[in-house]
């Protein structure tokens, strides 16, 4: 098994475009990484070049330990799963899962074990005879899989694996997905635009922007505390409420506000007619801030409640299955909220928003970064 | 359906069955015409006889010629379908300034090459080679004349061959030459078969070339043939003419019916599916 390094990589395109802009990367071995992104971000480039399909301009990819920047695509040990799958139609399911053992000249009874066992790992008994266009989505996907697993690569590289099902089997596939990687063991790097498929999948996501890392972590770091304002828009199936502020004093009406839970100074910030504790030990009294808070993270009272609290009204309710995503109007400004379902305000309805300060996320105003040395959330 | 409308469908009918007709007729003379004891230029009701086959199979070049064609015609056909596989596979990959200009001006020269205008060059050619009464000479000529069209057809299959496919192939270490028989050629396949009857066809009939290139009557093809067979007073001679015409025609047919059962016709020309 292996890991992959990447130092510095850049791929540059013949009319300029750098897809790929001096990435720094390490996947460690039996990870399962994903390459989230919008598209024209440059992951699914990223993933290429790691392959060989692409040839980097600049920087190193080492995969467990060689450099293979320079190796033909075949040489490098890597096994890929295409978006469309590449199946080839004019060959069996039998014949598609061992044509890499038939490149490399393994006798037809090896290759016939190879199938047998390949194909009962992925589910596709009985189907071996049949040609790819006479198999369902989910059933062609698990043959490209059990193609890549049969070539034996130390890395696994899935190019938007799920993107080719309907919905329902979405799920389905993901589920999958996810144990057989966990059973194989096998460092697998997946490409994704779908950020609930990166938090779903992965032990841990690099979100990349204009061939730029933007932030490498865990799914709950990615989610939790967006290291940018980019970062913060893209993940999430609500989208976070990015709200301009300013940080007040680092005590409300007089009498300091409750700590934070590792000591860290906690005071204040006015936004959107009204105040939100936050922690502002790296921001000065004053500063204009970004401030991100998911929907999720804000509690809806209907009922007055004491310390800092943004006032508003109800602007419209949109059902998301066991929750509600209200739209509260607060001083001309519509911050997102969600609530269980049966808590749901009625249209024109005042209500309070509170949350707690280390849900509350400050960003600069002008770079979008995230402003450090805020407290840690634990899961 | 108002009276109008009546009068129009029968006149469109009549229309096409005026054009139909004026298609048909010299078909219907060529399955005539061989079994009529009194063959004529016209079509009608034959008085039943095998008498002008065996009078054909007895001349002393006509089955010769057959064979002549079918050596010619084999040799520019897979000559054609090899050559134009791997120029459109390459044309088709490899990024070239110019390539589609490239291609167009092929296109357009081609018609040339086995066209009237080009002879005197391509004859003069064909001599300094000592190419001249050569079957095989014939055969180079028409698929150098076929291959730019050949190319231009097939390159639209191999363009339909998703990327992605070679790419996997490359991923599992294969070779350029691997990918090319494992899976560009299996997938293109329609096209080669296309591309295969097309040439034949083209060569089978193709009668200038030959005509000019070749000096003995017996490695002339079928094609040539045909133009000698007129009696001693030198009007043609129709009781071979009709039988040679249906000999004639039976391979194309085959050839066209065999690879229409095998891979559906898929003609495109230029034009994506």
């Amino acid at each position: 098994m292996a890991g992959i390094d990447i130092e510095g990589l850049a791929t540059v395109y013949p009319n300029g475009v750098r897809a790929v802009d001096g990435l720094d990367l390490t996947v460690a071995d039996g990870e399962f990484f994903a390459l989230l992104g919008p598209s024209g971000c440059g992951k699914t480039t990223l993933l290429r070049t790691i392959a060989g399909l692409e040839s980097a301009t600049e920087g190193t990819v080492r995969i467990d330990s060689a450099d293979v920047t320079r190796l033909e695509p075949g040489k490098r040990g890597v096994a890929m799963v295409f978006q469309d799958y590449a199946l080839f139609p004019h060959m069996t399911v039998s014949e598609n899962i061992t044509y890499p053992l038939k490149v490399r000249r393994v006798a037809p009874s090896t290759r016939a074990e190879v199938a047998e066992r390949t194909s009962g790992e992925l589910s596709l008994h009985g189907l071996l005879e049949r040609r790819p266009g006479q198999l369902s989505g989910g059933q062609q996907q698990r043959v490209a899989l059990a193609r890549a697993i049969a070539s034996e690569g130390k890395v696994l590289l899935l190019d938007e694996p799920l993107s080719n099902l309907d919905a329902r089997l979405r799920l389905e596939a993901r589920t999958f997905l996810k144990k057989l990687q966990k059973d194989l063991g096998i460092t697998t790097v997946f490409v994704t635009h779908d950020q609930a498929e990166a938090l779903a999948l992965a032990d841990r996501i690099a979100v990349m922007q204009d061939g730029k890392l933007r932030q490498l972590g865990s799914p709950r770091e990615v989610f939790a505390r967006p290291s940018n304002t980019f970062v913060a828009n893209f993940i999430g199936s609500t989208p976070m409420n990015l709200v301009p502020g300013v940080v007040s004093a680092s005590s409300i009406d007089g009498r300091p506000v409750d700590g934070g839970s590792n000591g860290s100074a906690v005071g204040a910030v006015s936004l959107a007619g009204g105040s939100l504790p936050a922690a502002t030990a790296s921001a000065p009294a004053g500063a204009e801030v970004t401030v991100g808070i998911r929907p999720e993270y804000l509690t809806l009272s209907t009922r007055d409640v004491s310390g800092p609290s943004l006032r508003g009204s109800v602007v419209v309710a949109e059902n998301l299955g066991t929750m509600s995503l209200v739209s509260v109007d607060c001083d001309g400004t519509l911050i997102g909220v969600t609530v269980p379902e049966e808590d749901e305000p009625a249209p024109g309805t005042p209500v309070v928003l509170t949350a707690s300060a280390q849900r509350v996320l400050l960003y600069d105003k002008e770079s979008g970064e995230l402003l450090a040395r805020q407290p840690a959330v634990v899961g | 359906m108002t009276p109008a409308f009546v009068v129009r469908r029968i006149g469109f009918y009549t229309v096409i069955c005026a054009i139909t007709l004026f298609f048909a007729v010299p078909m219907l003379w060529i399955a005539s015409a061989p079994f009529d004891a009194s063959p004529g230029l016209g079509v009608r009701w034959p008085d039943w006889t095998l008498e002008n086959f065996r009078k054909t199979l007895s001349h002393p070049y006509a089955l010769h010629s057959m064979v002549n064609s079918l050596l010619i015609c084999i040799t520019t056909a897979v000559a054609v379908t090899a050559f134009a596989a791997l120029a459109s596979y390459a044309l088709s990959r490899v990024r070239i300034p110019g390539r589609d200009a490239l291609l167009y001006g092929l296109l357009l020269l081609s018609s040339v090459v086995t066209g009237t205008a080009a002879m005197v060059p391509i004859f003069v050619m064909m001599f300094q080679l000592g190419l001249i009464d050569s079957r095989f000479g014939v055969a180079l000529v028409m698929t150098g004349g076929l291959l730019p069209a050949a190319i231009f057809i097939l390159k639209d299959f191999v363009d339909a061959v998703p990327k992605s496919y070679e790419e996997s192939a490359r991923v599992f270490g294969a070779s350029t030459l691997q990918i090319l028989r494992d899976v560009v050629l299996p997938v293109a396949r329609p096209g080669l078969a296309t591309i295969l009857v097309w040439a034949f066809v083209n060569s089978w009939g193709n009668f200038l070339v030959p005509f000019l290139l070749i000096r003995s009557i017996d490695k002339q093809p079928g094609a040539v043939l045909l133009q000698t067979f007129t009696d001693e007073g030198g009007s043609a001679n129709l009781s071979v003419i009709p039988v040679f015409s249906l000999l004639f025609s039976i391979p194309v047919v085959v050839l066209y019916l065999l690879v229409n059962s095998r891979y559906g016709f898929r003609f495109h020309g230029g034009i994506k599916s």
